[in-house]
This record gives structure tokens, sequence and C-alpha cells, in this order.
């Protein structure tokens, strides 16, 4: 997807060849790239190396066990506990008195906005282009163990949060590293904190930001033709730096209001389509299952499907990355398990629901070619994915695939895409912020250093082919889930300590509903 | 029997005074009676948020709260004491309908007394302004001054 997207920007820069800022750019570029490539290059192949033999990066395995583990070690709190989960984001735990600080669902929904995004539409097209419908489960699989993942980080963020004189919170796996490994006897935690924040900064500036100024302007070039990504960037960065500069609350609660209204208009739009097709869905149930096992004639065949599902999962829900613990600690409650509770609702509407139903319209849409007489999937000419209608792939695919259903969605989509892009680099400057704060003190200069460099990444992002930084930066926020993860082991127990205190307290009514 | 209680809701507007106004002839008439001002913040706990508001939204809170209490709730209270009124006043964040309600069962109020808040604008039209909404599902009666 993001090689996809970055042709695309490569081929945007070069079509405009007499703009002497362009080919500046270019040159820029060429360098930059250069530098990065030679220097962290071997940083890049480590955390993306495959396992001997495979092509499935040892990264997404990291995050499927430990995800497998914590699903064991809490006993399938994501199954146990999901009823509970909607209780507390409806408010029936939060006390009255507590009116007017940060509830339950406003917590989820801010880490929503930070996960919600690209993945969900980009990356799921490539899953199902790649490993054919069978990798939607493999995915959905994926995502229901992320789960338990996100509760242990998210009840660990809040536990440990810093909180100030003047009422303000921070949070996040830093704290929980240096005080939970305090807690608990063992040496490392601060300089576990360290690495990991340096890796947030670089997830911060790269995932977080270059990518999806890069994605949204993508976008817009293909809905009003190819124009200079200079323009697109220094118009976004104006826009975000309005926000986290200049506090121009409007516009974020703008965005904070339009962001869940498209996503739900996403996911209606997909429910619509799959209901005008209702007859096919148990077909495409089939295709799904059957192809989650057998690959039914897509590259790589089982394995394929099984690889793609997996990576996608993880690259869009962050379970395990150490985000949300960040986005999460802010909630105000008496009790670090309700949010870890609360969490793990958001692998669940990410990959669970918005994933599926993306892979879902693409199946049913017929946009990827079948042979009739064998049932099985056509590959490209390439071998290395399934063969489309119009030899779209990533965003272009469900675009393409929604467009089947209604022929005005892709507009749609393009602002859905942007819109998402900017909550993203709205949520990941905070986390990057909370990382940098962490390094180097709380203060309006430090703050404000980190702002700047945030927002003029930006414009490189949104400007420039920058392949290999962007690789760079993709692989920060995996290296980020290693060092949390590794935290998170060391941690667990303090969660399940946390975990059978607060269910017990609610089996023998000492926790009980405020309002009934 | 507990001691008879009207609520006041205000809001630092020239109706909310009314209603104050109001709820103080009804107490005199009453004789020995309570009165419990109540100003509401509006303020949902399914709004959407940035990171950044959530951290500092404790911190926000707090100074409402006390904005509340300084600009308006404290003034009425210490007139109302000079006058030899028997008062109370309390500052929730919340739906101001839900909260009027919630804070007249609390003290077992009597009945509720608030100024009109005209009905205007689009929103005021399709959700019900709060007067409305209050006289539509106040558990004791409702007094509106125009």
């Amino acid at each position: 997807m993001k090689r996809f997207l970055g042709t695309g920007l490569a081929a945007t820069a070069l079509s405009l060849p007499t703009l002497a800022a362009a080919q500046e750019a270019v040159s820029f570029d060429q360098k930059v790239n250069d530098i990065f490539s030679s220097s962290t290059g071997w940083f890049v192949n480590l955390i993306f190396m495959s396992l001997p033999g495979t092509n499935f990066p040892w990264i997404v395995l990291w995050l499927v066990v430990a995800a497998s583990i914590f699903t064991i070690y809490f006993g399938f709190i994501q199954f146990k506990a999901f009823g509970h989960a909607i209780s507390l984001v409806k408010g029936d735990y939060s006390d009255p008195n507590d009116a007017g600080e940060v509830s339950h669902f406003q917590a989820l929904t801010t880490a929503l906005s930070g996960t919600v995004g690209l993945g969900n539409i980009a990356g799921v097209a490539v899953a199902v282009g790649i490993g054919g419908p069978g990798a939607t489960f493999w995915m959905v699989l994926a995502g229901l163990l992320g789960m338990a993942s996100k509760f242990t980080e998210c009840t660990l963020g809040v536990k440990y949060r810093n909180e100030y004189p003047d009422g303000t919170v921070s949070g996040g796996p830093m704290y929980y590293m240096t005080k939970g490994f305090k807690e608990r006897g063992l040496p490392g935690g601060k300089v576990l904190a360290v690495i990991f924040a340096i890796f947030t900064i670089g997830g911060a500036l790269g995932g977080g930001n270059m990518f999806q100024a890069n994605q949204a302007h993508a976008q817009i070039t293909n809905i009003v033709g190819d124009f200079s990504g200079v323009i697109t960037g220094v118009i976004f960065a104006a826009v975000v730096f309005a926000v986290i500069v200049g506090g121009i609350k409007s516009i974020a609660s703008v965005t904070e209001k339009v962001v869940p209204f498209m996503g739900i208009m996403y996911v209606l739009a997909a429910l619509v389509i799959l209901i005008m097709n209702a007859g096919q869905i148990g077909w495409a149930f089939g295709q799904i299952f059957e192809g989650a096992f057998t690959g039914l004639g897509v590259a790589g065949g089982f394995v394929g499907a099984l690889i793609q599902g997996f990576k996608r999962a993880a690259f869009s829900n962050e379970a395990g990355v150490g985000s949300a613990a960040i986005a999460h600690s802010a909630v105000k409650t008496k009790e670090p398990v309700t949010e870890g509770v609360v969490s793990l609702l958001e692998p669940f509407i990410d990959t669970v629901v918005i994933c599926t139903m993306t892979a879902l319209v693409i199946t049913i849409s017929g946009v990827l070619v079948m042979d009739p007489a064998t049932g099985t999937f056509v590959l490209n000419e390439a071998g290395t994915a399934i063969k489309t209608v119009d030899g779209s792939s990533g965003v272009g695919l469900t675009s393409s695939a929604f467009a089947a259903g209604f022929s005005w969605f892709p507009y749609v989509l393009a602002l859905a895409v942007i819109l998402f892009a900017f909550s993203t680099m709205i949520s990941w400057s905070y986390y990057g912020l909370k990382a940098w704060t962490y390094l180097f003190g709380e203060g309006k200069t430090t703050e404000l250093v980190f702002k700047l460099i945030f927002c003029f990444f930006i414009i490189v992002g949104a400007a420039a082919q920058l392949g290999a930084v962007i690789d760079f930066s993709d692989a920060m926020i995996f290296a980020m889930a290693v060092v949390n993860i590794t935290a998170l082991y060391f941690l667990m127990p303090i969660v399940k300590r946390e975990m059978n205190s607060y269910f017990e307290r609610i089996k023998s009514g000492a926790i009980v509903k405020h309002n009934n | 029997m507990t001691k008879a209680t009207i609520v006041v809701g205000l809001d630092g507007s020239k109706a909310g005074a009314r209603a104050l106004a109001f709820a103080k002839r009804q107490a005199k008439g009453i004789g020995d009676c309570t009165i419990a001002i109540c100003y509401v913040i509006e303020w949902s706990p399914f709004s959407f948020q940035t990171p950044e508001e959530n951290e500092q939204r404790h911190k926000r809170r707090e100074e409402e709260l006390k904005m509340a209490h300084e600009r308006v709730l404290n003034p009425a209270v210490d007139q109302a004491k000079a006058e030899g009124f028997d008062i109370v006043g309390v500052v929730k964040h919340g739906d101001a309908a839900d909260i009027l309600d919630a804070t007249a069962k609390a003290h077992g109020a009597m009945q509720i007394v608030v100024g009109r808040v005209g009905a205007r604008g689009l929103k005021e039209r399709v959700f019900g302004g709060v007067t409305g909404r209050l006289a539509a599902s106040a558990s004791v009666p409702v007094t509106i001054i125009p």
C-alpha cells in the first residue's frame, strides 16, 4: 500500500519537471533517501525480517503470540468482559459526582480516532487483494486476540499515569515501564522507557504523520489530478499548526465530530451494499472460511492468506504498540481495570467490525476476478496478487468495490481518507509530544519545538517520495511494540491482580451501577 | 416531612434572576422553606474530544466550577442570605433538564422554578429547549418564568 502510493507520488513529482521547486524536491528527496537508506536500512530490515524460509515478518508473529499469551493468561477477558465494557462506556458505573471529567466513552473514541483510518480502508484491500477473502478470517482472529493486548497495556497506562498538581494527567508506556518495574523490583525500566520514547517520536513523525500526509495527498490527486504535494503539505501543516500550536479548538472539535460520523457512514454504506446483495452473504462467508484454509488459488495459498490477515490486523489496530495506553490514560476512574476493559472494544470496532465490512464488500462486489470454471481466483500477470476488474489495489480497490454499490462513493471515501489522516495526525502529534516531554521535560518551549518539527514533517511527507524515511518510521512504530510487549510480559501479574480484585468486587456487590 | 424546598435553575441570565426572585416570593409565602440554586454547566459524557482536551479536562472542570461559583452562584447565595433566606447552591456538569430534576429529587423538592430560555435556532427546534424538556420529564411541578 505504502509502496503503491509512494509510486504515485513519484509520478506526481516527475510529472511537473518544469517546476523548479519540484525538481529541487526530487534532488532533496534523493539525498535524504540515500542518507536514510544507508544508515537505517539495517534497522528496517531487522524489524521486518521474515522468519527463515517464509515471508512471514517476525514482528507480526511477535504481536500475535503476545496477544495469544495475554488472552490465555487473562482467561479470555475479551469475551468475558465484553458486556461489562459496553456497560462502562454507557456510563452505568460512572459516579455522577465526576460529571464533567473525561468519560470512558471519550477516552475510547479519542483512542479510536487515532487507529481507525487508512488501515481499515487501504490495508484491508491490500490483504484481500493478495491473500484473497480467506485473509479476512485471520484478520478477525488477530483482531479478537489483540483485544487482550489492549486490555493489558491500557490498564497499566491508567494505573501508572502521572497526575500533576495542576490537575493535568500524563500516561503511557514510559510511565508504567519506570514505575511498574520499580514496584516489582526489576531493573531496566528507565532504559526501556527511554528507548520506547525515542521509537514513539520516530513513529509519530513517520507512520503518524508523513505516511498520513502522503496518503491524503495521493487521494486528493486521484480526484482533482496531479499537483505539487508541497501545496497539500503546507495546507495540512497550517491546519495542524492552528490546532496543536495555536490551540484553535474549533478545528479539532469539528474533526473529532466529523470523523466518527464518517466512520459510521462508512459502516452504514457497507451494510447497505451487503443488504442489497443479501443473497451472496452466505457465499461470501463460505469464501472467507474456505479461503482461510485452502487459499482458493491465491498467491502463497493458505499461508499467504494467513500472513496477510495477521499483518493487516496488527497494522490497523496497533494492539501491543503502546500508543493506545497514552490515549486512554486521561480517563477519570478509580479503577484502572475499567479503562482496560473499555479499551478492548477498540480492536473489536477497528478490526472485527470495520475491517470485516471492507473485506465483505470487496468480496461481494466482484471486483476480484474469478475463474467461473474452477471457482478459484485468477492472479495478475506478475502473479503477486489477485487480478482485479480495473487493475486497482489499495484504496483504489476499496473505492471501486464501493462504487459497484454507489457510484458517488469514491468522493465520500476520498473525504473520509483525508479526515482520517488528519485525525490520526492530531492523535500522533500528542503521542509524540508525550514521548518528547518524557525525554526533554515539560515546558512551553520544549513542547513548541516538537510541535514545529511535527508540522515541518507534514510538508515533507506530503511533498516528497521518501520511501526509505517512511519505511524507517513504520519500523519505528513496530519497534515500539518490541519494547512495549517486553515490558507487558514483566508487568502482567500486576494487571492480573487488579483484574481479579476488580471483578471480585463487582461480584460481591462492592462496586455497583450508579444509575438504575 | 422534610422542610419544603424549591429548586431554582440559575444560568446568569435575566430570566434566571427572575426565576430566583419568583422563588423568593414563594418561599416567603411558605415561611419555612429552603431555596436550592442550581447552576448547570452543559456537558455530555458522549462528546468527542482530542487527546489534549482529555489531558486538560480535569483542570478545565475545576476552572469551570470556580468561575460558576464566583460569577453567578456565590453572589446570588450571599445576597439571598443577607435577605434572610435559607439557601444552598450547587454547580453541576451535565444536561440541564436532567440535573435540575435530579437535584429536585435529591432535596425532596416541591417544585422547580426556571426562567424561560427562548426557543430559538434550529438546534432548539430539533432537540427542544431545556425548559420544554424539563417540563416534559420532571418528577415535580415546574414553574416557568417568562
